[in-house]
């Protein structure tokens, strides 16, 4: 289907250091039912709307209704590119217990972010820096937390941070539609439900773009990937 | 798998191998040019081969794995309906009993043929009981319709979809054992009333009937589909225990049903704003697209044959 060769990371990138190994067969094992349950439950559509699944460096950045948003994202990409994406998680949330612990690093090879700033000298999002650097595209979920009602929290700077850093990572504008009616905030069974992936078309940092103008610009082009979706 | 129901898939490969040949002739004449509907009409053909391998596969597996079968159908089914028909935060008991419970229990009933709660447990017991789940979540907003849109969901999906492998319990003299070939019949006839209405309609087709609920569907389309899908249930009468002309009363009366059926089930699609019910069916759409007359139909064709041949 796809070509499985990822082109190396550009070379304007920072100092790296040793960049995160690949999945083995077992995690890519234990990973298969969880992603074919979602998809299976879900009937997840993908529709590649503004762009096709290559092989690219990438950020998706999604709206976030639903501890399962990002599986049903990740699900909905293809093999050789869900093995080089990794989710942007909150340690503080997925660092709780070991059962948690296992599934991030071992299942979905997740990147932690440290949400609460324990270590006011250190960049919160380096781990995300270092990810990008070793090659591996991300999923990101801008509004910073699970958004309950409909439309888009507003955007957390992360995301303009990281065009400014790797502008050669292409910014890609996801909405997952009907999600949070499969699994409400603060039930345990899911709904069998449709759920549909929309992928929008790359957006980058213009020049001399700012913060606030950026993030504005980039949930409208989310919100307005919803209605089209729709 | 009976001489009578090898001879029926022959038959229906044999038709479809046709409908391929046509459809891939048709192609060859657009030369490379893009034929939108074409293209969907070869879609749609190769669904009907992909859907007629599934349910063959099934016949020859048994009864139990007819039954499983059209659990999943209606399982498909009442996912896109649920889908389409939006729910609010309250009615999450309801969809889970509705999902979890009804639809597991309602085949399981079949499976172990009680008819006597089969045939009221939906209507009845499942009818009191959603509504009485979504209560719990106090909300009152849109009650009556949200309680409305579970239920019917549940009745359409489940209850009547649920009488096709329901034929399997009937206790017909002289047919034991082939009750397989009523499910056969059914379907054959009311699809091949679909695909008539079709056919008829893009050849001949000029005079809408509801131009608001279905713009394809014309009064020519109708009329020779009905028509000559009754013919085609009256030339199978020898798989069904009817004679000739009670065949062709039957099958007239499910293509009607069927009919029916898809004009009710696009009204709601078309209250929602969409074409398809789903996507799960390349060229054809949805579950429900493919089994809106199936639905209409199916619990009626059940009846007719307890009263009259059971």
């Amino acid at each position: 289907m796809n070509d499985p060769q990822i082109p190396p990371p550009g070379e304007d990138l920072p100092a790296a250091p040793t960049p995160c190994s690949r999945p083995s067969r077992a995690q890519r094992l234990l990973a298969w039912p969880i992603t074919g349950f979602a998809r299976l439950l879900t009937g997840a559509r993908s529709l590649w709307r503004g762009c096709a699944p290559e092989p690219k460096q990438r950020i998706y950045f999604a709206n976030h209704c639903s501890h399962a948003d990002f599986v049903l994202l990740w699900s909905s990409l293809p093999p050789a590119l869900r093995a080089r994406t990794r989710p942007v998680a909150g340690a503080d949330y997925w660092q709780r217990d070991a059962l948690r612990r296992f599934l991030i690093h071992r299942v979905f090879h997740g990147v932690l972010i440290d949400r609460e700033l324990h270590d006011r000298h250190s960049n919160p999002l380096q781990p995300l820096l270092d990810a990008l650097a070793g090659g591996d595209s991300l999923i990101l979920f801008p509004e910073g937390t699970r958004n309950p009602g409909e439309g888009l929290l507003p955007f957390k700077s992360g995301l303009y941070r990281l065009a400014r850093t790797c502008p050669q990572v292409e910014l890609m504008p996801v909405w997952i539609a009907n999600l949070n009616r499969v699994m409400p905030k603060g039930r345990v069974l899911p709904l069998p439900l449709l759920c549909t992936v929309t992928f929008g078309a790359p957006l980058s940092l213009g020049p001399g773009e700012g913060k606030e103008a950026f993030l504005a610009r980039a949930r409208e082009t989310l919100l307005n990937l919803a209605m089209e979706a729709d | 798998m009976q001489a009578n129901t090898l001879a029926l898939f022959a038959g229906i490969g044999a038709l479809l191998a046709l409908a391929s040949l046509i459809g891939f002739v048709l192609k060859w004449r657009c030369r490379g040019a893009d034929n939108p509907v074409i293209d969907n009409l070869n879609a749609r053909i190769n669904a009907w081969w992909v859907m007629v391998a599934v349910l063959g596969g099934a016949f020859w597996l048994g009864h139990g794995a007819v039954i499983l079968l059209f659990c999943a159908v209606s399982f498909f089914a009442l996912r896109e309906f649920i889908t389409l028909t939006p729910t609010r935060g309250s009615d999450y008991p309801a969809l889970v009993a509705a999902f979890y419970f009804v639809l597991p229990a309602q085949y399981l009933l079949i499976t172990y043929d009680w008819y006597g709660l089969f045939s009221i447990f939906i209507p009845v017991y499942v009818f009191l009981l959603l509504p009485i789940l979504a209560a719990f979540g106090g909300d009152t907003t849109a009650f009556l319709e949200r309680a409305a849109k579970v239920q019917w969901g549940t009745m359409i999906a489940v209850f009547c979809i649920s009488h096709v492998p329901a034929l399997l319990n009937l206790d017909i003299p002289d047919y034991a054992g082939r009750n397989l070939l009523l499910i056969a019949w059914l379907v054959l006839v009311v699809q091949l009333s679909d695909v008539l209405q079709y056919v008829c309609g893009k050849l001949l087709g000029k005079r809408r009937i509801a131009p608001r609920l279905s713009p394809s569907k014309t009064v020519e389309g109708f009329a020779g589909g009905i028509a000559l899908a009754s013919l085609t249930g009256a030339a199978l009468y020898w798989i069904t225990p009817f004679d000739v002309w009670q065949a062709a009363l039957i099958a007239l009366i499910v293509t009607l049903l069927g009919f029916f059926g898809g004009l009710v089930m696009s009204a709601i699609k078309r209250d929602r704003g969409v074409k398809d019910w789903g996507h799960m069916i390349e060229g054809h759409g949805g579950m429900l697209d493919r089994l809106d007359s199936v639905c209409f139909a199916a619990p009626v064709f059940f009846h007719l044959l307890r009263w009259g041949w059971a």
